[in-house]
């Protein structure tokens, strides 16, 4: 079970959080003009790196924040989280 | 039978007798025993059946990688199976017994087994039951293997379950840890030490250390930030230096004296882990070393010193290092005749060891009675009697925690056995966990074809031989993990502590490769078996999944509500009279509303309040329907979807003013929703002002529903102008209702004239008792949501989750106009607009229905078109009796269904096939002009 620093509440144990995947995906627009292809990338596509990977992760049991954090799908080390909205930071790329 | 109990030593209590159950005869041992060492101090030899050839099996070691006495403890409700002998503590009125044996220990019928061994190896059911079919042979053949009994009963036992954090957490108490522990504890953090045993000392309870330790936990002790747990065993290491341990408060204790949980789950979040977890001695591989009498030297040495028992009277020490020296002379000073000590290291370590030599064959029919040893070509060779043959081929330390917590290993070629590679990284090991430096001492190897192999036992408890090893390998397996899925080596409950380092011996040996190359098999949790009543802790029986109750329950109750669980939700699906059946009462409540009133407690339905100046335009992103042009003190209805354009829920807005609306969704559904609508406002549109509160459970909701309802409401009571000019249908208004601050709200799911009125929570028992008793003057009937739900099939109306599945869209049922009429973008409008979205032959919702007074459709029924060779062409969504118009009706999604309003189709259930007529879902009143009364 990983100890995830939530940037609002500080280190708690992973069974207070919910994980929604990968970050950073933005959402085309408007509706009318986004091709078949582009949406379907946008809802279905996904990185699956061996390695650093930046997801979003929601605070569920705690302050109801997503943020945004990268964690290594190898080894589970989590090397930082920085708030949504926010870029990544580059030591983190 | 005699004993084998020595006069003086150990640290038992001979003035403590504790009588106990083994097999049926009633023994003695003292306090301080452990099951396994009063059944060697009451000269027990053998104590089980092996798992396949049902050879007696005697105690081979005397801590948790025993692999030979696996007993039944206690029978009954607290029967508990495959416990090891060795860690069972022994207690007044103690009943175990052996397991796979039939009919007893001493006459085993399956015996048979060992005489055909040569026809049974290593994976014959693989090869032996293919014809006629597997399923024929395992049902005899799991009988035959397999160990104890699972109980029968219900877990009379309770568990617990414990988080703690600490700075340092040390892994086991033996000399190496507790020294650890102080160094830690002098920093001044919290220390955690964790011991299996019943108490701290580890090898030095039985090697004569005892100065040492007394000083070492004298010193401990002083230390208030140290805390030392005992009979609590680490099972597992997880990320972030997790580390589950396993605490057993009263199984020491027998079971009528036994107060509290039975063991305590802990989950321990450490800073730093210091693994001082020892390292398990290695048998030797040698014909027939299975026989009771032979045993690990190091388990020998423990039931010495420990519990002050002889292994034998006349015993051969076989090594290959200098570990056993000090049991040589305990042994002889405790009076045991040390007939020889075969040493396979050409350097003597003492005058009278036999050096260069290893045990080949072991004799005897119940128990050793003699060794044959000599030099590997066999140039030196006799015959040594013996009763019991105390074994070493080495060391291995238990790098299973250091493992799980990704520490990598590294083979030493000295001591022959993987040792933890030093890394920042993992924990750090310390004592014989981090590898001994002393050399050790060649094993003898079988070459391909010695027919000995085949009676040299490597993983004891599977029944597993070196021979097995070599029919792999010729086999053509390579990986040390295929070998060990092939041979089940290594895969019984002691998980090869044993076993694992010698088949890696065996078989670089074999395949002329290095232990490194062949490398081991993955360490995985539990080190140690755990109950699974631990892991479940106190989440069983009711407190699983506790039910939600809602304000009226208890009342619902006394008026003798049937309850069912509606997801987390138990509420009443009738108010059945007495003697009456389901389908009547809910039949009567059906016709109590559309000719009366009735009342239905609708407390879990979803209330969100979505608040700020722009709510209008979030919710309007939100929700299919247009939210932004709902006027303050009005209603409207709307669709959610997924991003995917699935309908994900329903239910109606309210807006109260400008800035303040409450989401309504459906039951059980308040918390899914809520948390989308954050994961939008926060992910997608941080900038919309815009809070959001899921405040289902702050509002009861007491819904009344008939063409009494409005008389009703004004009978118990309220401030609010009930004219239909004044509050029409789809409106809401605040005001006092019978003496209640509330919120009413005018929406119907039945179709009839309804108000849902909203109250603090505390107070929904006393407005549900207010309008029952106001209601008794308008016949008023409280009805359940099997009632309910058949007055929304009636109506037609939208259940989601019942018509809908992962791949409904809003068109699919009904809602096309709507998704037009909307400007602008909403959740999931982009995937209402894919090729598969827009393509014909949709399923759609509509109706089924059946002439006469026959059964309802079943609710999965097939439609089958003829001509498509009975391919599916939808299915029954919702079925019902309709009380209201006296026949049969059903809901139904059929491929183009609006197109085909009027066609008879097949219906197919199983099986049988019956006739349905496609029809409008609207069964009831479909120009809707009940609804106000």
């Amino acid at each position: 079970m990983l100890l995830i620093c939530c940037p609002y509440c500080g280190p708690r144990a992973e069974v207070e959080f919910r994980c929604g995947g990968q970050a950073h995906i933005a959402r085309p627009g408007p509706y009318d003009a986004v091709s078949d292809d582009a949406w379907a990338h946008y809802l279905f596509y996904r990185e699956n790196p061996k390695g650093r990977h930046r997801e979003l992760w929601l605070h569920t049991g705690g302050c109801r924040r997503w943020f945004n954090l990268v964690r290594d799908t190898a080894t589970h080390r989590i090397d930082g989280v920085y708030l949504l909205g926010d870029p990544c930071p580059e030591d983190l790329l | 039978m005699t004993s084998y109990r020595l006069p003086a030593g150990g640290r038992i209590d001979r003035n403590r007798p504790i009588a106990f159950t083994w097999a049926g005869r009633r023994l003695t041992g003292f306090a301080g025993d452990t099951l396994a060492s009063a059944l060697l101090a009451n000269g027990i030899s053998t104590v089980g059946r092996s798992f396949k050839y049902h050879r007696r099996r005697g105690i081979m070691a005397a801590g948790l990688e025993e692999a030979n006495a696996i007993v039944q403890l206690e029978t009954g409700a607290h029967t508990l199976p495959n416990l090891k002998a060795t860690q069972i503590e022994l207690y007044d009125g103690l009943h175990a017994a052996p397991v796979n044996a039939w009919p007893g220990l001493e006459l085993d019928a399956l015996a048979l087994n060992g005489a055909i061994k040569r026809f049974i190896p290593a994976a014959f059911y693989y090869k032996t039951f293919m014809w006629p079919g597997w399923r024929w042979f395992e049902p005899a053949i799991r009988r035959a293997a397999g160990l104890g009994r699972a109980p029968t009963a219900p877990d009379p036992d309770t568990y617990a379950h414990r988080f703690a954090h600490c700075e340092t957490l040390v892994v086991g108490a033996g000399l190496s840890g507790l020294a650890a522990a102080i160094r830690a504890a002098q920093d001044g953090g919290r220390v955690l030490i964790v011991e299996a045993e019943p108490e701290p000392g580890g090898a030095s309870l039985w090697s004569g250390e005892d100065r040492a330790r007394d000083a070492l936990l004298a010193q401990l002790r002083s230390y208030p930030n140290a805390v030392i747990h005992t009979r609590t065993t680490a099972f597992g290491y997880y990320d972030d230096n997790l580390v589950g341990l396993c605490e057993r408060l009263t199984d020491h204790i027998a079971p009528a004296g036994r107060a509290g949980p039975r063991q305590r789950l802990w989950k321990v979040r450490a800073g730093r882990v210091v693994l001082a977890t020892g390292a398990f001695e290695r048998p030797l591989a040698f014909a027939a070393n299975d026989l009771p009498g032979i045993m690990l030297a190091s388990a020998a040495h423990a039931y010495l010193g420990r519990f002050g028992i002889a292994p034998g009277r006349r015993v051969v020490i076989a090594t290959n290092n200098a570990s056993v020296y000090p049991l040589a002379g305990a042994l002889r000073a405790a009076g045991v005749e040390v007939a020889a000590i075969v040493d396979s290291r050409g350097t003597n370590e003492a005058p009278d060891a036999l050096a260069g030599c290893a045990p080949l064959r072991a004799h005897g029919r119940r128990q050793i009675s003699a060794v044959t040893v000599g030099t590997p070509g066999g140039e030196r060779k006799q015959t040594i009697a013996c009763d019991a043959l105390l074994m070493s081929g080495g060391w291995s330390p238990a790098v299973h925690l250091h493992s799980q917590a990704g520490g990598t290993l590294t083979y030493d070629q000295a001591s022959q056995s993987f040792v933890p590679r030093p890394d920042a990284a993992a924990p750090l090991s310390v004592g014989a966990a981090a590898g001994s430096a002393d050399a050790v001492g060649p094993i003898h190897l079988f070459a391909d074809g010695d027919r000995a192999a085949d009676q040299a036992w490597i993983d004891f408890q599977n029944d597993v031989t070196v021979g097995d090893l070599h029919l792999a390998a010729r086999e053509n397996f390579r990986s040390v993990e295929h070998v060990k899925r092939y041979t089940t080596l290594g895969m019984a409950s002691d998980q090869g502590k044993t076993s694992n380092v010698p088949a890696i011996q065996q078989l670089a040996g074999l395949l002329g490769r290095t232990p490194p190359q062949i490398g081991t098999t993955r360490f995985r949790p539990p080190y140690d078996p755990v109950a699974i009543g631990a892991f479940a802790g106190t989440a069983v029986g009711r407190r699983l999944m506790p039910a939600q109750l809602t304000p009226s329950h208890d009342l619902a109750t006394c008026a003798g509500a049937r309850f069912e669980d509606y997801g987390a939700w138990r509420r009443p699906s009738s108010f059945a009279l007495p003697g009456e059946s389901e389908p009547d009462a809910v039949a009567r409540e059906v016709l109590a509303v559309r000719h009366h009133v009735g009342l239905f407690d609708a407390s879990p339905l979803g209330k969100i309040e979505v608040a700020g100046p722009d709510a209008a335009e979030f919710l309007d992103r939100i929700y299919v329907n247009r939210m932004a042009t709902l006027k303050p003190g009005r209603l409207r209805y709307g669709l959610m979807l997924t991003e995917n354009g699935v309908i994900f829920d329903d239910g109606v807005c309210a807006r109260l003013d400008d800035h303040r609306f409450i989401v309504g969704t459906t039951s059980g559904h308040a918390r899914a929703v809520t948390q989308m609508l954050e994961e939008w406002l926060q992910g997608e549109w941080p900038d919309l002002r815009v809070v959001t509160e899921n405040v289902t459970t702050c509002w009861s909701v007491m819904n009344i529903a008939g063409p009494s309802a409005r008389a009703l409401l004004a009978a118990v009571g309220t401030d609010i102008d009930l004219s239909s000019e004044a509050f029409p249908h789809m409106a809401i208004r605040c005001g006092m209702v019978g003496g209640m601050t509330g919120r009413v709200q005018r929406v119907s799911f039945t179709g009839e004239l309804s108000y849902e009125i909203a109250v603090p929570w505390h107070s929904g028992a006393a407005l549900w008792s207010a309008l029952l008793e106001a209601g008794k003057a308008f016949g008023i009937a409280p009805f359940g949501v099997e009632a309910l739900m058949t007055m929304r099939i009636e109506k037609g109306f939208l259940h989601v989750g019942s018509e809908t599945d992962g791949t409904t869209l809003p068109q699919d049922v009904g809602f096309a106009a709507a998704v037009a009429a909307k400007p602008g973008d909403f959740v999931g409008r982009r995937s209402t607009m894919r090729p598969d979205a827009l393509r014909p032959r949709r399923r759609q919702l509509v109706g089924l229905e059946v002439e006469g007074a026959v059964p309802s459709l079943p609710v999965g029924a097939h439609v089958v078109d003829h001509g498509s060779r009975g391919r599916s062409a939808g299915w029954v969504t919702s079925s019902a009796w309709s009380p209201t118009l006296g026949r049969s009706i059903a809901l139904a999604m059929i491929e183009a269904g609006t197109e085909r309003i009027g066609e008879v189709v097949t219906l197919w259930d199983l099986g049988p096939r019956r006739s349905a007529r496609i029809c409008d879902p609207r069964f009831y009143d479909p120009r809707g002009e009940r609804l106000d009364g």
